[in-house]
């Protein structure tokens, strides 16, 4: 017996004007599964996305969400206003719009405030300015946002980008641990070697699919080239690939 | 006893009391808006919508109908102009702004060189005069007060979410582009009420400096929203009575002390505080 897909998208397109960013994809999104999709600056990673969240219009083909999905979606922190005056508190319980209409945080939301943090590891950060935390907080602030509405999928937007090794690691595991306890996820990033090498299923994609399927299929010179326009090599470190770019090779060299 | 004597002899005059209450509901309306307009970065938009709001002022002058009517339908129809074309990302909400409101002040001007009549209600419009203030206008001020404290409550989560984070509201449900209008749409009333106390010159500090004050006070965006309007209806009641007795314009009484209070609060929040002044770079 086969589930319906939580994301179902046919033959789907976006443009931005009469520029194509996203052609013909089809790409299905299981229960449980835990997706990466990989591909170089502006080839319409985060335009999919938003189409999925019906934030960019499709221009052709169709994107069919299970009935009743909820979408937990965690931004960039890049793109985050670090200044504003916000407390974490205040933060999560703000996507209660729905729900409730009351500004003041009811005792109700504290306690599943303080729930979602305490899973995340950051129960006592719940009064304290967004700004006070580390990198690592802060992702998981934002995690915890889109957790707090207790999503069938959580879509994220690159969220190892500006973060340091240390930080990427605490991501990657907790992810990880979500993934475990069934949480569906599917997320962006440029991080080939530090994340999306490690992940079950990995979507190579330039404004099309060029390759589906576990990182050992997909993470192939080939498709790589394919997809990134540039030769990169494919070695082997502690059985996973591990993705090595001529440029990067090429500068060593000539530092020698 | 003599002081107190002294202190309330202003309030003697109708005129002075009338133009008290509407100076200091206009103050904590504006500090409560003031602060959406400073965290959304649009300190641009109460300079650019007083002065969208003065032409609909000179034209309803001219064509002789009633001024909360015209400059008030005129004021609306600017904010969701500027919102319209601040959607299309090709130019930011500040040029959306400057087209807009420049075309719309000009065509003011053209209409008082054209139709000179008008002249003393529209310099009224453009200074503020507390002299002017009549009953009708402690009405609308009082009604927008509430009206827009009514908005803040129910649509504070609202309000919040698509200031703070205006894509993940969007893809979460909210509709930003009808809370964004909203908000302009209130603005604009809002300018239309006060700007005969107020003026048009000076009514974007009103939106700007108290709230900007508050942020240097405050991490929390709700204790921003108590804060605000305190800072804005304190002045606006000092800045009036100081007015009378040193004998100066009263709106610009009450931006000075609005900018002494700025600077009080500046310089005591020290360099830790300076450091979130950082995100007010577009002030």
């Amino acid at each position: 017996m086969t589930s319906t897909p939580l994301i179902d998208c046919s033959h789907v397109s976006c443009t931005y004007g009469n520029a194509p960013v996203v052609d013909d994809v089809y790409l299905q999104i299981n229960r449980g599964e835990f997706v990466g999709i990989v591909g170089p600056s502006g080839s319409g990673k985060t335009t999919l996305l938003n189409a999925i969240m019906g934030a960019h219009p499709v221009a052709h083909g169709t994107i069919t969400l299970q009935p009743n999905l909820t979408i937990g979606y965690v931004p960039q922190v890049e793109t985050v206003d670090w200044y504003f005056p916000v407390t974490v508190e205040e933060v999560i319980v703000m996507t209660r719009t729905k729900s409730s209409w009351w500004p003041r945080i009811t005792a109700s939301e504290r306690n599943a405030v303080r729930e979602v943090l305490g899973q995340l590891g950051i129960a006592d950060v719940a009064h304290r300015h967004i700004r006070e935390l580390s990198g690592g907080q802060q992702q998981r602030v934002f995690l915890a946002r889109a957790m707090f509405s207790q999503p069938d999928i959580l879509i994220m937007d690159e969220p190892t980008s500006g973060v340091d090794v240390r930080t990427r690691h605490e991501i990657l595991h907790l992810l990880a641990d979500l993934h475990e306890k069934g949480l569906t996820i599917l997320l962006t990033t440029h991080d080939l070697n530090g994340l999306a090498a490690h992940l079950p299923r990995l979507v190579c994609f330039n404004k099309k699919v060029i390759a589906d399927g576990n990182p050992r299929q997909v993470l192939t010179p080939q498709v790589l080239e394919q997809t990134y326009g540039a030769p990169m090599d494919v070695l082997e470190h502690g059985g996973m690939p591990l993705v090595v770019d001529h440029g990067r090779v090429a500068m060593r060299g000539e530092g020698k | 006893m003599i002081l107190a004597i002294d202190l309330m002899e202003p309030y003697g005059f109708q005129f002075f009391r009338h133009g008290l209450v509407v100076a200091t509901i206009a103050g904590a309306l504006c500090g409560l808006l003031g602060v959406f307009v400073v965290l959304r970065g649009m300190s641009y938009i109460g300079h650019g919508l007083s002065h969208a709001v003065f032409g609909g002022a000179a034209a309803s002058a001219v064509l002789r109908i009633n001024y909360f009517l015209g400059a008030g339908v005129w004021g609306i129809i600017s904010g969701l102009l500027i919102a319209r074309v601040a959607r299309r990302r090709v130019l930011g909400a500040d040029a959306a702004i400057g087209v807009v409101t420049t075309a719309s002040f000009a065509l003011g001007l053209a209409l008082m060189n054209r139709y000179g009549q008008a002249g003393k209600s529209i310099e009224a419009v453009l200074f503020g005069s507390v002299l002017g203030v009549q009953m009708v206008d402690i009405y609308a001020v009082s009604g927008v007060a509430l009206l827009g404290l009514v908005v803040v409550v129910l649509g504070y989560r609202r309000l919040l979410f698509s200031t703070f984070d205006r894509d993940v509201a969007q893809v979460s449900g909210v509709n930003v582009s009808a809370v964004e209008a909203g908000l302009l749409a209130m603005l604009s009333i809002t300018i239309l009420v006060t700007m005969r106390v107020i003026g048009t010159l000076l009514i974007s500090a009103l939106l700007v400096i108290p709230a900007a004050s508050a942020r240097m006070t405050t991490n929390s965006f709700a204790r921003m929203l108590w804060i605000s309007p305190i800072i804005g209806a304190s002045t606006c009641f000092v800045g009036m009575n100081l007015s009378y007795f040193l004998n100066t314009s009263a709106s610009a009484t009450i931006i000075l002390l609005d900018a002494l209070v700025f600077v009080i609060v500046y310089a005591v929040a020290g360099t830790r505080n300076r450091m979130k002044m950082a995100s007010l770079g577009h002030i």
